[in-house]
């Protein structure tokens, strides 16, 4: 039955079907809701996890790992400076092959210091060897749950997932929502298999010390599961779409969803919640006709370059619009949507506009901006884009920067 | 010698190996400074023991304690650990 609910008390409930077995916790704005949602179901007996107050996100992480090693299912949540706290054991879960599921709450990183979401901080752990899934909207927060789990503890892939939702925008926000039961998870959700665990009558090392000569395959391991994972997501949105009947993108192996691309000749890509407001901004264009579209990619890494590279291809156009910025170069999204495109043949004009950083309001004058900026690439080729003037900000208050850097 | 139990090592998934596998690892030959205990005056507190980052002081039969030359990297935390200064660092000659 549909409920009203926010994006922490819908991870919260989504965590709590799931049923892990230890779940350390730390607060941090706006994480902090889900695992104090979560702490009550415990004191409340409606879940039996060990729920372990740390010391640190440093601690969440390590604790969560740990367990995870013991063959538990764990849960953690965080954000921001508590990720780059979680970064070192994240990074080393991977290469362990631990699966571990994390909520992140996104949130910008200091400084100057913000509580208010962007998505620099997952961005930033690009690299580890975790899977990234980006929801749209509350239920996708609550269903990506079910699902990174799934694919984080399935055997093949063993590896850290990272279930994003925008910080505020969408932990706060109450939408409606059908959550799922325990028992309807089940069918979904099968126990976990651990592929080892540690048990003092069978005594193993696990992260130990590798040599030059062993390291690079352990690597090329962990880049293999990644990209096993694609499938692995599609057959779990699949199966997902026949017990929910909720569809996440199956027609893109469910890694990236449309909306009115079929058609389109200019694109936006963009990840999360504010494709929220691209869409209404998509609706007013096509009812004067012109044929704009969205691609929203739900996970970044593994990254879908088959997929963005098919439902792509046809555009005039392209706005790759996001709230990160890899410093010293363009977005990150816009860095990998170029190369995936570009190497396979494509001539696309693309432009990568950075917004919404540290919680500023995306707006539909933002989105408009956008648009015809985009437009007026149609029937032109990248070369045509001055270099170094892909990368644009919308907006930047030029009336705030010291004189000299106007 | 040890055989190198890593010679032929295939990778398990999450590199995961049988315990004491390292032990062929022997850092004994990073060492600039060899750690050397004068027996007279150690009192057996086992400070050194306690102290030492690699597990490489072990105490012997006689309840004195000895230094695993085959592991000790000679940091010399032993010897500035040691209350009655019974462990001095000797620089190594080739």
């Amino acid at each position: 039955m549909a409920k009203m609910m926010t994006g922490y008390d819908a991870v919260a409930e989504a965590v709590k079907a799931c049923d892990p077995d230890v779940i350390p916790a730390y607060p941090i704005t706006p994480q902090t809701d889900i695992v104090e949602r979560i702490s009550e179901m415990v004191a409340d007996g409606e879940l039996t996890s060990e729920y372990v107050r740390v010391d640190s996100e440093f601690n969440a992480a390590s604790t969560a790992l740990g367990a995870s090693a013991a063959g538990a299912r764990t849960f953690t949540a965080t954000c921001s400076q508590g990720l780059k706290l979680m970064s070192e054991p994240l990074f080393s879960a991977s290469g362990m092959r631990l699966p571990l599921v994390l909520a992140i709450a996104n949130r910008s990183l200091s400084a100057p210091l913000s509580i208010w979401g962007d998505h620099t901080d997952t961005f930033a752990e690009r690299d580890g060897g975790m899977i990234q899934f980006y929801a749209e909207d509350v239920q996708e927060a609550m269903d990506n749950i079910a699902m990174a789990y799934r694919v984080a503890e399935d055997e093949e892939i063993s590896l850290p997932a990272l279930s994003c939702l925008d910080g505020f925008i969408l932990t706060h926000v109450q939408e409606k929502v059908e959550p799922f039961s325990r028992k309807e998870i089940r069918e979904f959700l099968p126990e976990r298999s651990p592929v080892h665990t540690l048990d003092p009558s069978d005594p193993k090392t696990m992260g130990a010390y590798a040599r030059p000569e062993h390291w690079t395959e352990t690597r090329y391991e962990v880049h293999q599961a990644q990209l096993k994972a694609k499938d692995k997501i599609a057959e779990a949105v699949e199966e997902f779409a026949n017990i929910f009947d909720r569809e996440y993108g199956l027609g893109y192996n469910g890694l990236l969803e449309t909306y009115r691309a079929e058609d389109a000749d200019v694109l936006l890509v963009a990840l999360g919640s504010v494709c929220g407001t691209m869409k209404y901004i998509v609706d007013e264009y096509r009812q004067r006709g012109e044929k704009i579209g969205i691609v929203r990619p739900r996970v970044y890494r593994p990254f879908p370059t088959e997929e963005l590279c098919e439902v792509l291809e046809d555009a005039e156009a392209i706005a790759v619009v996001e709230k990160d910025i890899s410093l010293g170069y363009q977005g990150g999204l816009a860095i990998d949507i170029k190369s995936a495109l570009y190497s396979n043949g494509s001539r696309i004009p693309i432009l990568n506009f950075i917004v919404g950083l540290a919680g500023r309001d995306v707006k539909k004058d933002n989105i408009k901006n956008i648009v015809e900026q985009t437009k007026e690439l149609r029937g032109k080729l990248p070369e045509d884009i001055e270099f170094g003037k892909e990368e644009r900000w919308e907006p930047l208050r030029t009336e705030l920067l010291e004189d000299d850097k106007k | 010698m040890t055989d190198d139990p890593y010679k032929n090592l295939k990778i398990s998934k999450g590199a995961v190996v049988k315990p004491r596998t390292s032990l062929v690892n022997k850092t004994g030959s990073w060492r600039s400074e060899r750690p050397v205990v004068d027996h007279e005056k150690c009192v057996a507190c086992g400070n050194c023991e306690k102290f030492c980052p690699d597990m490489a002081i072990k105490e012997t039969e006689e309840g004195k304690f000895e230094v695993d030359l085959d592991y000790c990297k000679g940091c010399g935390i032993c010897a500035e650990e040691c209350p009655v200064k019974a462990i001095i660092m000797k620089e190594e000659e080739k």
